[in-house]
């Protein structure tokens, strides 16, 4: 509770400090309008255009009907990564010879392109939601268990032996000295985890299935509709970023205010 | 009485044999010293005395009330503020928070960490205020018996000098027993009533020492005199012989 009012109080300076951001996003807009100068609007439609085609998207049920369908396929796969890769990682850093075991089938599931991974669960699963979500899955879970997993195969002998020094009861082991070091890991982990599956999410959806962003983006690509199909691209854009800079990167500030 | 009593303890790591019969008893208010090379199994003794190894053969008796540790390098809690890391022994040991940051905040300033220190983390701590971190954390329990491990070495001489004085002050009111590892033979003789030379290969006990000017009365003079005569000695000779080669 401290933390949120901490993290909630430090946010307008956070803000603050983000101009920069703002500053690069708005040169970007504006080479990107050099672009359709230079192209036309057929190739690169003007940002202005744009953003007048996502506006009248948001306000169309249908649009909004299927950015649920994508979240929903999102949230489903990467909330299963998060709770199994989470527990598993840190179950199997607990044990040297799990964590050794687990390296050559971690190495292959990063290693496997995703395409890959598409083309077999829609064999498996057919289209559908179940092969996105297998898709984020098998592309978010890894990155989210090796984070857990490191994050358990670090803790400090050291630190291990002065808790012991003092009697620290159960829970003051593990909310005080292993906890904070673990969610160090776990929770850098989880942000990538988090980016890989919206990624991961529209590209099986582009080719399994027949609704969700990702199938609109097909839609659009099929009937040379770029400016939908940029709009598309900007709300996938936006979405991640209003996660990573307004949701995440404040808590990991607070979180990791004690680090180098 | 408390005391801590060691009898014919033996230790080995693997087929290695670490010690050797190490017998000694530690009363009350007393400061008994282990001087020996390092590798010679100081650490190995010590953590076997505050229960952190379990004892192979022979017997480690402790009946203080209540123990704590100061090890070589201070291990403080990295995610915690200065408060926060001394106010942890004091937690685990039941007591209220409000309390445990009270009397955290006393010791602090205490050790010469002002107020601008409280809030600070580790990270922006030089060593040697971590070291007094580590002191206050183990101290604000105020136990009977403290085990120190080598809790100086790392440190300049002033700040050597200044945390020894707080000790001093303690140990001169009877208040504290010390069971004090290190390698440093001055520091040895400047704090403690007793002296145990640790042999290595594999660690014994050669010789014994004592020292029965009162701590806050011994100056330099004394602690220089005092090292010049044991220097002489051919045991001490033989057991530090490793360290100079
Ligand atoms: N956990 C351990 N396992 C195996 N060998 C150890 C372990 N801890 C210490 N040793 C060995 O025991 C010897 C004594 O170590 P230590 O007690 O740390 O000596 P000191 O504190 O006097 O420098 C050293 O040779 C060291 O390598
Ligand atoms: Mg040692």
């Amino acid at each position: 509770m401290k933390f949120a009012l901490k993290i909630l109080k430090d946010f307008p300076s956070y803000l603050w400090s983000g101009w920069g951001a703002v500053a690069s996003i708005l040169l970007f807009i504006a080479l990107w309008d050099v672009g359709n100068q230079v192209y036309g609007d057929l190739v690169l439609p003007s940002p202005l255009e744009t953003f007048k085609t996502l506006v009248l998207m948001l306000h169309d049920d249908a649009v909004i009907a299927e950015i649920e369908t994508t979240l929903y396929r999102a949230s489903m796969g990467f909330g299963f990564s998060l709770i199994l890769g989470s527990a598993l990682g840190l179950l199997a850093g607990f044990f040297a010879t799990a964590s050794m075991m687990s390296r050559p089938i971690v190495t292959i599931l990063v290693g496997m392109p995703p395409i890959a991974w598409i083309v077999l669960a829609m064999i498996w699963f057919g289209m559908g939601d179940e092969t996105v979500i297998f898709t984020v899955i098998v592309a978010s879970f890894p990155i989210i268990f090796v984070g857990a997993l490191q994050g358990t195969r670090t803790l400090d002998g050291e630190l291990k032996e002065m808790a012991e020094s003092f009697n620290f009861p159960w829970h003051m082991r593990f909310f005080d000295v292993y906890f904070p070091h673990i969610f160090s890991y776990v929770f850098p982990a989880w942000v990538s985890g988090l980016g890989m599956a919206w990624k991961i999410v529209i590209m099986a959806e582009l080719l399994a299935t027949s609704n969700g962003i990702g199938a609109s983006l097909a839609v659009a690509r099929s009937q040379l509709d770029t400016p939908t199909a940029l709009s598309i691209v900007v709300i996938m854009i936006a979405s991640l970023m209003f996660i990573e800079y307004i949701i995440l990167e404040p808590i990991k500030r607070e979180v990791e205010l004690w680090r180098d | 009485m408390e005391r801590l009593e060691v009898k014919k303890l033996n230790h080995h790591f693997g087929f290695t044999e670490i010690l050797r019969g190490i017998n000694f008893t530690l009363d009350k208010g007393e400061v008994l010293s282990i001087v020996g090379p390092s590798g010679g199994g100081k650490t190995t003794l010590l953590h076997l005395c505050a229960g952190l190894l379990d004892v192979q053969e022979g017997s480690v008796t402790n009946t203080f009330k209540s123990s704590a540790f100061a090890f070589q390098e201070a291990r403080l809690l990295p995610w915690k503020n200065v408060i926060d890391n001394i106010s942890m022994s004091l937690l685990a040991n039941g007591e209220k928070k409000s309390e445990a940051l009270k009397k955290s905040q006393e010791i602090a300033l205490r050790f010469g960490l002002e107020e601008d220190y409280f809030e600070k983390f580790p990270k922006d701590l030089s060593g040697g205020m971590k070291q007094r971190v580590s002191f206050a954390r183990a101290l604000v329990l105020k136990p009977s018996l403290l085990f120190l491990d080598e809790p100086f070495s790392a440190l300049d001489i002033g700040l050597k000098k200044e945390l020894q004085t707080v000790l001093i002050e303690m140990i001169s009111k009877k208040e504290l027993s010390i069971l004090f590892i290190t390698h440093d033979l001055m520091e040895a003789i400047r704090l403690s009533d007793e002296m145990l030379l640790l042999k290595a290969d594999p660690g014994h006990i050669v010789k014994k020492f004592r020292f029965d000017l009162i701590q806050n009365q011994r100056d330099d003079k004394y602690v220089y005199g005092k090292s010049a005569e044991i220097l002489q000695d051919e045991e001490i000779i033989s057991t530090f012989e490793l360290e100079l080669k």
